[in-house]
């Protein structure tokens, strides 16, 4: 009823969020059994050490098998009649014929389908909170139109109580980012979604941040009559300038690294997160709708030698489908959001398959408190609407969208995103067909903890908010 | 032309038939003549030189009904001059009836037809009375072509949304809803001296009370967005007042009393996909619908974003697995919004007599799996074809054909 009741104006300002997070690793971060494995290992910012690390701590559980189940692995393989074993927070074996050790909790999925948990490129849960006032609106620093200063994590309430809903949805990882009401909005948070006393409990080891860009009509709009940009060229100009001074302090602080003479150059937090995406640790996130506004920004990444990870909302993404896999760069795309506002008048059912059948690679996201539940159900539609147009999308790559490809998105697709030995043990039963609408998420397991059961309150984790609540 | 468009007739065969008023029917066939439904059965003959639709292993059903949206009222949300819906400056716009400002050559109306919803409410928008909805029919060139009732319903708001017409209170805005009523049933026994101004001030303008009377009449019914469950009991207690003939919509936390909401008789609108708690519906879950429609609530489904209209199957289908039969959720988007909008004699399921708005499917209407083959609404067999669907064309193979 959100809808009829007015809210209409809040739906569409939440709908043009598209946020860029970055992740960064630092060889310090505590790592769980299964992070230690990416150990990517990039230092942060100019040699200034660790900064904000994760505490995220594996939650110890026994080995799970779950045997007889469909299993779309989101890597080629859907096994009939298949199990999966793991232990330790790993993914041990997946096949027909797998043995469980003897303290092992076997689940019987007979009739059941198991995933790899989603993952979400575009989520602001934790910075535009459920109840949804005010006191919660911590997704857009709008006041000044370039703050790569600002991180997603410093926003992020883990009480938030669209957390568990997103995860009675099978979702296991998010980036959080900020809003899209500036051209530059921000670092984003890359999240283990468990239930947690703070952010840094849930921040993903190893994971990079991002830095959340904007396009089109949200930053002109916002800063029209505040000085400013309020048209697209000003828009473009505030994304140059912001780099050509990243470009200054990275050379200094380089240098200062190499040769460590004299004091250390002045921080400055802005710069420092525009250069490390110029040193390709951060990945830029950029929300952008248009076609032609996303090889506008395309120019701009070739100008300062960045590259841009993901488009997202992108809805006119099929229209230059040659080029964006051509820059091997993802769109993270709704299924069929349309008509909203003027940029994107042009959305169509087949944006994923048109993007699959060109090369490039697909995301459905949610960038919607809602939506995040039902990921799965976004692709399925997505997919079928490709195959009614002839364009023959598999199930294996209509579960990537939601598993595999964000994994990539986050840089995290060594770690999690497919159901294979030594990935993450994040997991999801589904009742059915996750492809079809009667699908619901049973069990779904983070790190190896089942952190939702359908069946059973036990594992139905509420946020503190909830508590005594209708 | 017009003539013979009017004389053809439509043979839809060897489907399995949903009719929503009785069990399904397997390899039967629904005859359309002149615009309206002549037969459904599996003994209907067909005329010699009726045009026959193949529909073996195909599901028919009636066209899906929206009891939400904006349609043709709305063309780009955040683009305030393609926006109708709303009576600025006024808090009870009981008069204003939306329907003049509906637009059939949207292009929101054949995106999502040809998904299969083939009538909608148009509802205005607005703080404490909203205005009069109406029933429209997703086809033709006029407002005249499209009407199908007018007004369908007058719209109120007890929900937080209305509160600053309530000066900041529920209590305020039930007691001006009550003013409002009062004054209207007033006027009512009056008229002459209002006009000779021999009565105290009213709370509304004459056009307004009266634009009231069918609904204290009992007549039109007062469609209140109603959420959290004091809210919704407020609206109980307003409705037994002034007997009026109530509809809720949003309704998240009624599946707390379905025995109160059912005792009442009163039909909900609900969105099955809603769960995002609000102070306005902390208690706000997937299970609403199912729940109620348990505890003998009529429900009707809705999908409140009006250019995604077409994702009305997508809430009926996480309805079904939230727990309401299948059978009740195609009810709840057919014929009983059609009951509760009082067109159910026209519209709502595949009978003779009705309105040939009727959909034939590649299966099972709520699954992504299944396409739409054939629209018909009032008989007219729909081209296939949005913008959407020009887009695609055009960009199928790049570079585009311009």
């Amino acid at each position: 009823m959100r809808h009829l009741s007015g809210s209409v104006a809040l739906m569409v300002l939440v709908a043009a969020c598209a946020s860029a997070g970055a992740r960064t690793t630092t060889a310090s971060t505590p790592q769980s059994g299964a992070a230690a494995a990416a150990a990517a290992g990039q230092d942060t910012a100019a040699g200034i050490g660790p900064q904000y690390p994760s505490t995220y701590q594996r939650h110890p559980n026994p080995p799970v098998l779950i045997r007889n189940a469909t299993i779309m692995t989101a890597a080629g393989r859907e096994i009939q009649g298949g199990s999966i074993l793991f232990k330790d927070g790993r993914i041990v074996s997946v096949g027909t014929s797998v043995e469980a050790p003897s303290d092992a909790v076997v689940v019987d999925a007979t009739g059941k389908w198991v995933t790899p948990g989603v993952i979400d490129t575009h989520s602001h849960i934790g910075v535009y909170a459920a109840p949804g006032t005010f006191a919660e609106s911590d997704g857009n620093e709008a006041t000044r139109p370039v703050t790569a200063e600002v991180w997603a994590e410093h926003s992020f309430w883990p009480q938030d109580p669209q957390i568990p809903l997103a995860i009675a949805g099978g979702v296991t990882t998010i980036q959080a980012l900020p809003g899209s009401a500036n051209l530059i909005g921000g670092r984003s948070a890359v999240l283990k979604l468990v239930p947690a006393r703070s952010v840094q409990e849930m921040k993903f080891p190893g994971a990079h941040y991002g830095l959340k860009m904007a396009c089109g009509e949200n930053p002109k709009r916002v800063y029209g009559q505040r000085g400013g940009p309020s048209t697209r060229m000003g828009n473009m100009a505030g994304y140059r300038e912001a780099f050509i001074g990243a470009q200054a302090y990275r050379r200094k602080w380089d240098k200062w690294n190499k040769d460590h003479q004299g004091d250390p150059p002045e921080r400055n937090l802005r710069n420092e997160s525009l250069a490390e995406v110029l040193r390709g640790n951060i990945y830029v996130q950029n929300h952008c709708y248009r076609a032609d506004e996303m090889m506008e920004m395309l120019d701009l990444a070739h100008e300062f030698g960045f590259k841009i990870r993901s488009f997202h909302h992108a809805v006119e993404a099929y229209k230059i489908a040659d080029v964006l896999a051509r820059e091997g760069t993802a769109s993270s795309i709704w299924s069929d959001w349309w008509g909203f506002k003027e940029e994107a008048m042009d959305g169509i059912y087949e944006n994923g398959a048109l993007l699959q059948q060109a090369g490039a690679r697909v995301v459905i996201h949610s960038d919607d408190a809602s939506g995040i539940q039902r990921l799965n159900q976004e692709a399925a539609k997505a997919m079928y609407h490709g195959r009614r147009a002839g364009i023959p999308i598999t199930r294996d790559q209509a579960v990537r969208w939601f598993t595999a490809n964000p994994a990539w998105v986050l840089g995290l697709d060594s770690l999690v995103g497919t159901l294979e030995p030594g990935k993450m043990a994040d997991v999801v039963i589904w009742s059915a067909d996750p492809l079809s609408v009667y699908a619901r998420a049973i069990q779904v397991y983070n790190d190896g903890w089942l952190v939702y059961d359908r069946n059973d309150p036990a594992h139905q984790p509420k946020t503190d908010f909830s508590l005594g609540q209708p | 032309m017009i003539a013979f468009l009017l004389a053809q007739t439509i043979a839809i065969t060897g489907g399995t038939v949903y009719p929503v008023s009785g069990p399904k029917i397997e390899n039967a066939t629904v005859l359309i003549r002149d615009g309206k439904i002549a037969a459904v059965g599996s003994n209907v003959a067909v005329p010699a030189g009726a045009t026959r639709i193949d529909a073996a292993g195909k599901w028919v059903t009636p066209g899906l009904i929206d009891g939400a949206g904006q349609m043709g009222l709305r063309e780009i949300s955040a683009v305030q001059n393609t926006n109708e819906s709303t009576l600025r400056g006024n808090e009870v716009a009981a008069s204003f009836n939306v329907l003049e400002g509906i637009n059939p050559a949207s292009t929101l109306i054949a995106v999502n037809r040809i998904e299969g919803v083939t009538s909608t409410l148009a509802v205005p928008n607005g703080s404490l009375i909203w205005g009069q909805a109406v029933f429209i029919d997703l086809d033709g060139p006029t407002i005249e072509a499209m009407r199908v009732k007018s007004p369908a319903a007058m719209v109120a708001d007890l929900s937080e949304g209305s509160k600053d017409a309530g000066g900041g209170s529920r209590a305020g805005v039930a007691q001006r809803l009550r003013r409002v009523l009062d004054d209207a049933r007033e006027y009512a026994s009056r008229r002459a001296d209002y006009r000779r101004r021999q009565i105290q001030d009213l709370s509304a303008s004459a056009a307004d009370l009266e634009a009231l009377q069918p609904v204290l009449r009992g007549e039109l019914p007062l469609l209140v967005v109603a959420n959290r469950r004091s809210d919704i009991q407020t609206a109980l207690r307003i409705a037994k007042e002034f007997k009026l003939k109530l509809i809720l919509a949003g309704a998240a936390e009624g599946w707390m009393i379905p025995g109160e909401i059912a005792a009442a008789g009163v039909p909900v609108l609900v969105e099955p996909m809603d769960n995002i708690p609000s102070f306005d519906a902390l208690g706000i879950r997937y299970e609403n619908a199912p729940l109620l429609a348990k505890g003998g609530v009529k429900v009707a489904l809705m999908e409140t974003a009006t250019e995604n209209t077409r994702d009305l199957r997508q809430q009926a289908g996480n309805a079904v697995a939230s727990g309401m039969t299948w059978d009740q959720a195609l009810r709840a988007v057919t014929l009983t919004p059609a009951e509760i909008f009082g067109v159910a004699d026209r519209y709502g399921s595949l009978d003779a007599g009705k309105v040939a708005n009727v959909v034939v499917w590649t299966g099972d209407p709520f699954d992504f799996a299944t396409g739409v083959e054939h629209v018909f609404i009032r008989g007219r067999d729909i081209p296939l074809r949005s913008r959407q669907t020009e887009l695609l064309e055009r960009y199928r193979t790049l570079p585009p054909k311009y």
